[in-house]
């Protein structure tokens, strides 16, 4: 139904973000609901607490879903560059007394060039064997990060201050004004890398990447682009997370955060800005859904807020196995399946 | 001279699948490579476009050595191929199939794309303006916002030989272009191959098994045995030398 009438006259209009009137409603009613939504409930921290942390992962799992996803380089040391990016911070702003925001870009930017290195051996590794070497280099941080105790504070860790002059970041509702312009933002500019020649290219090589070479594309500039820009939100993601906790150590980068943030881009759609999206909000509010549950069913049957945590894993692998039998497409997929069925609705084609 | 090779030869460890392959390429023609399987006719375009690595011999393109270049660098001299077995990007649209061929073309850098501003805003419409071009010439229309990995094999086909044609390409070489079509779509795809040449200009390479395809179309034919060049000619030559007869043609 949306689709009649429709007619476009330029090859700009054909590519817009914004087609249609309704769409652009539509997402001026969802930025409003952005704005008001912490205004509307100020005495609700704890919600405020979960959005941020949303707003975190979703950073870092469009920079994922960029190398991963978009590219077909899977990689498991993703929480590596979290750690990366949340140290560096840390040590700018309290050793070096560097402001904040110049500190969360540099340690995006440090992230992106340790990335880079990660990236090297891309051109001559694939598949299994990338992943081993990007696990190695999660194991090669932690290692640094643990044992380079002058430095990073070792397994103590270190206190993060959030100042800009003498305005001190302190409460939720600061970091949610702070946060989401930053996931907008990176947001914008991944859902443009992804249609434009850059993005293309991506795919080509995770589709196909003799053809793609003989087309013209750079093989290794443009997995070095992936892996560059990936670590880049990866570091945005963990300076902010280490600002919003306060105090890191390397126990919150453990190596099940890579595989929760692959879990991410799978559960929410390969490839897909909208299923990065999906999944680090997924990934992050199951658990605090069955947290939810299992504290109302304790009331009834108080034995079981005390396998909550053996639940809990169960419960997250067997949605993640769910996801990949009945939908590989991911949420972003469904989706679209769930657009196509209004389109045409009330006929079945 | 648009191309030529010379005393080119390759090895797979103790296999030599070419050896001595001496030709040069008229420019404007249609040039067929006609042989048994496994005589080497693949092996040969990827030597020209870079995928294969040979030690020995030299393949000239517009007096430009090819040997010792990447296949990207070979594809900015405007050398276009199609696959045998379909190589396209499966998951993306015909339209972003096609764009993905005009990549050369496409110059502001990822950052630029990213925040799609200026030049990177303008580029994206204008070499659409290109791939619609080359939609309407191959006559896919119909199919251009299709996903390519859910559409029949004969328009995998024509997006493979559209996405080479968006490259502007002035050598275009067409890896069998017949196999696993039907009687109508080999036809489609001669008349297309007859008009890229006289409309377009492009000079075109053509590895095929089809006989009545390749005497139909091609203006100079050279044959292929496990590796060797056995004869080279206008189509009528071809079709009358013992040689060619005993090995692929048959009695």
């Amino acid at each position: 139904m949306a689709t009649c009438g429709q007619f476009k006259t330029t090859y700009r209009e054909d590519i817009k973000v914004w087609k249609t009137l309704w769409l652009k409603s539509w997402f001026a009613f969802l930025f409003m609901l952005m704005i008001l939504f912490p205004i509307l409930n100020p005495a609700d921290c704890y919600l405020l607490y979960i959005t941020n942390i949303c707003g975190i992962a979703v950073i870092g799992s469009i920079g994922l879903n960029m190398l991963s996803g978009v590219t077909g380089q899977i990689s498991i040391g993703h929480a590596a560059f979290l750690a990366i990016g949340a140290y560096t911070s840390a040590i700018l702003t309290a050793t070096l007394k560097f402001p904040f925001p110049i500190a969360l870009i540099i340690s995006g930017f440090v992230a992106a060039l340790l990335g880079l290195v990660v990236g090297l051996p891309s051109m001559r590794i694939k598949g299994l064997y990338l992943l081993l070497s990007t696990m190695a280099f999660y194991f090669i941080t932690l290692y640094v990060l643990v044992h380079w105790k002058s430095l990073t504070g070792g397994v103590e860790g270190i206190e993060v201050q959030t100042k800009i002059g003498s305005f001190e970041l302190d409460t939720d509702l600061k970091f949610y004004f702070l946060i989401m312009p930053i996931v907008v933002l990176l947001t914008a500019f991944a859902r443009n890398f992804l249609h434009t020649k850059p993005g293309r290219a991506c795919i080509a090589i995770r589709d196909r990447d003799i053809a793609a070479e003989t087309i013209g594309v750079n093989l290794f500039k443009y997995k070095t682009i992936a892996f560059g820009i990936s670590s880049f939100y990866a570091g945005i993601a963990g300076s902010l997370f280490g600002h919003y906790i306060g105090w890191i150590t390397p126990e919150h980068f453990p190596f099940s955060l890579s595989i929760e943030y692959l879990a991410m881009i799978i559960v929410g759609g390969l490839g897909s800005v909208l299923g990065s999206i999906f999944g680090a909000i997924f990934i992050i509010a199951v658990p605090e859904g069955i947290r939810l549950i299992s504290h109302f069913l304790s009331n009834i049957y108080p034995d079981v807020i005390m396998k909550f945590i053996d639940l809990k894993g169960v419960i997250f692998g067997l949605i993640i196995i769910s996801f990949l039998v009945f939908e590989p497409e991911g949420l972003a997929g469904r989706w679209e399946k769930i657009k196509i069925y209004f389109k045409n609705w009330p006929y079945a084609y | 001279m648009m191309l030529e090779i010379e005393s080119l030869w390759l090895n797979f460890g103790g296999i030599t699948a070419l050896s001595d392959i001496n030709f040069s390429i008229e420019e404007g023609k249609i040039s067929s490579i006609i042989g048994p399987n496994g005589a080497g006719k693949t092996c040969l375009f990827n030597c020209i476009t870079g995928i294969y690595k040979t030690r020995m011999g030299s393949i000239r393109f517009l007096g430009r050595e090819l040997v010792g270049l990447k296949p990207y660098q070979i594809s900015k001299l405007k050398i276009a191929r199609t696959f045998q077995n379909v190589e396209l990007f499966n998951k993306l649209t015909v339209l972003d199939n096609l764009l993905l061929g005009r990549h050369n073309s496409i110059k502001s850098s990822f950052l630029m794309s990213g925040i799609f501003w200026g030049k990177a805003c303008s580029e994206e419409t204008e070499n659409r303006r290109r791939v619609e071009e080359v939609i309407d010439f191959l006559e896919m229309e119909k199919w251009s916002k299709h996903i390519v990995g859910n559409l029949p094999y004969g328009i995998q086909k024509r997006t493979e030989l559209g996405r080479a044609l968006s490259m502007n390409p002035k050598l275009l070489l067409i890896d069998e272009v017949s196999s696993g079509m039907n009687a109508e779509e080999t036809e489609d795809m001669s008349r297309f191959i007859l008009d890229i040449k006289e409309e377009m200009g492009i000079t075109i390479i053509l590895v095929e098994h089809d006989m009545r395809v390749i005497m139909d179309i091609s203006d100079w034919i050279m044959v292929l045995d496990f590796g060797k060049k056995i004869a080279d000619g206008p189509p009528e030559e071809v079709k009358k030398d013992p040689m060619v007869i005993r090995s692929y043609l048959g009695g």
